[in-house]
């Protein structure tokens, strides 16, 4: 077995047992890194230089008997969180020059654990996608079928992993940017509460919905990330004083007698039949572990996506107003004046879908239509969280499918934005009421695409996701297969 | 509610943007097919209904007020497009 194929935990074996060193295991990442690359473009940046670096101190730690579970392993990072003096692009023309001049208090946190930072991974334009075709840097290619989409806007994130080229990656999930790019590569992605992760120097896209979270090659992995990245942030006055538990604690544990909710909006006609029938299928499996099953209604879940979309560019239209082209990113060199170096900067260092929400969002907070748009959206947003809060009464954890269908042909949706913006439609539902939901794999499709499952919990119940989540891998293999032409 | 070409180029100049999409008719047709879908809101009854503008409820952050050091100026700038001295610079504003 090539190193660059372990999961976070087994390298962390080897390497506390000194049989290997996390100069090797860097080394070996990178080597697979060139032999797969060009056919991916899961990075747009790669910090060979400083990974080596950084791979050498943890070896010392290591050595030292100072490391712990995170020390020396690779990882990547989706290119929207600040690294200090690395280029942070979040996929943009607008900051293609960027560096950053601080570090988010997520890369804090991994720095503190010395892990390796192998790169930056590709996104969407500021995370405004569910299949990274609008990043300006280009494409990323899905590991499993070259033609297709890896999700998105955390698909390279997700291919980067999928085709083992880091051995774990960080996302960010806006309206599900964790969970679907999961779904399409075959891992295990979990966005987590909002406010359990700090948003510290995360560039923002939309604040009430944004969370960072973990993708992984398994759900142990998952919930190693989720230690060390979890927790209360002065800095982020929307990050929550809940300690943070360790969250191997529960895996491993029984599910038996928990209760498992079945939304029956969430099997509706759209869904593939191979989706359904694989989502059902794991339903039946944690079913055998003396899960209880229960149907259940989610009733405004029709109206998510619509809610979605007005609020998440009505509040991008805000954050993205800070790209004038005066402290930081790109300028147009056409301007003759202020307001025409505004409108030009922006106009050509934004891509077209950003263009495109920025637009909705101004109309929709513009005089005459804030009523009728963006009071509107929020208010069917209670109705779309208080769904969710009855729901836990009754069950413990809800159970979906995390999208409609697997991962989409490259250019199949990009000139029809509605389609898909409803690509969407089951990751968003728990970014508006802000609960946690992981994504984990349950099935291939005929063809061989990799097909995902989605459970949620209630605010701050990770572990109960993480527990139910582990109960299912460890009853099932899919999470182990590997992309064919990779082996 | 349909959007035309007028106020597209109204909320254009709201946003701080240029209106030169290369195909104009289909960028307005793309935007009138969202704002169509979502009059689907309409039909939920909302008079009872209180927004929600933060998922996760909760009061204001307050912190002390005392002077910290945050980041160097010269880190600050180095981003910056154009720069004088200890400055931003930015083209003519009184035109």
């Amino acid at each position: 077995m090539e190193l660059f194929s372990l999961t976070i935990d087994q390298a962390h074996q080897l390497l506390s047992k000194r049989e290997v060193t996390s100069q090797e295991l860097t080394a070996s990442v990178f080597k697979r890194i060139e032999s797969v690359e060009k056919k991916i473009h899961a990075y747009i940046t790669l910090t060979q230089e400083l990974a080596l670096e950084q791979a050498r101190q943890a070896d010392d730690l290591i050595r030292q008997g100072k490391g712990n579970t995170l020390t020396g392993i690779p990882l990547a990072i989706k290119d929207i969180m600040c690294i200090k003096g690395v280029r942070t692009t979040c996929g943009s023309r607008i900051l293609e020059n960027f560096i950053a001049p601080y570090d988010a208090t997520v890369i804090k946190k991994l720095q503190e654990h010395h892990v390796v930072v192998v790169g930056r991974t590709n996104l969407d334009e500021f995370a405004m996608g569910s299949s990274t075709e609008t990043s300006h840097f280009g494409i990323t290619r899905n590991p499993w079928n070259l033609e297709r989409i890896p999700g998105g806007s955390s698909g390279g994130s997700a291919a980067a992993v999928s085709a083992d080229e880091c051995l774990g990656a960080l996302g960010t999930d806006t309206g599900g940017s964790i969970r679907q790019p999961a779904a399409c590569c075959g891992l295990v992605g979990l966005k987590p509460t909002y406010g359990r992760v700090s948003r510290f120097g995360l560039v923002a896209f939309a604040s009430s919905l944004d969370q960072i979270g973990p993708m992984t090659k398994d759900v142990r992995d998952a919930a190693l990330l989720m230690n060390a990245i979890a927790g209360y942030d002065p800095l982020d006055s929307t990050s929550l004083p809940i300690d943070v538990p360790d969250y191997t604690q529960v895996l491993g544990r029984e599910v038996k007698g928990m209760r498992v909710g079945i939304p029956k909006e969430y099997f509706i006609e759209g869904v593939e039949a191979e989706v359904d029938a694989s989502v059902k299928e794991a339903i039946k499996v944690l079913e055998g572990l003396g899960m209880e099953v229960k149907e259940l209604s989610l009733p405004h879940t029709e109206y998510a996506v619509a809610v979605y979309y007005l609020i998440a560019p009505a509040e991008a239209s805000s954050n993205l107003a800070r790209y004038d082209g005066v402290r930081y990113g790109y300028r147009s060199k056409e301007s003759t004046g202020l307001l025409d170096m505004y409108r030009c900067s922006r106009s050509e260092g934004f891509g077209t879908e950003v263009k495109r929400r920025i637009m909705l969002g101004t109309y929709a907070l513009s005089a005459g239509y804030y009523d009728a748009y963006y009071k509107k959206a929020s208010q069917v947003r209670t109705l779309i969280r208080q769904d969710f809060e009855k729901a836990f009464n009754t069950c413990d954890v809800i159970i979906t499918p995390t999208a409609p269908t697997p991962a989409f042909k490259l250019g199949e949706k990009i000139h029809d934005p509605l389609k898909m913006y409803l690509s969407d439609i089951f990751t968003i539902p728990a970014n508006l009421a802000g609960i946690p939901g992981v994504s984990l794999p349950c099935g291939f499709t005929r063809g061989g695409l990799p097909i995902g499952f989605q459970i949620l919990a209630n605010t701050f119940q990770e572990e109960m996701l993480l527990k139910v989540a582990h109960a299912y891998e460890q009853h099932t293999s899919w999470h182990r297969k590997k992309p064919e032409w990779s082996q | 509610m349909k959007i035309d070409r007028k106020e597209v180029e109204h909320v254009t100049q709201l946003a701080r943007l240029q209106f030169d999409e290369t195909q104009p008719e289909t960028f307005i047709h793309q935007l009138n097919t969202i704002l169509e879908y979502f009059d689907t809101l309409q039909e939920v009854d909302t008079s009872e209904t209180e927004p929600t503008s933060h998922a996760v409820a909760m009061n204001n952050v307050l912190r002390e007020d005392e002077v910290r050091t945050t980041f160097d100026q010269k880190l600050l700038l180095s981003n910056a497009p154009a720069k004088e001295n200890a400055l931003f610079k930015v083209p003519k504003i009184i035109e």
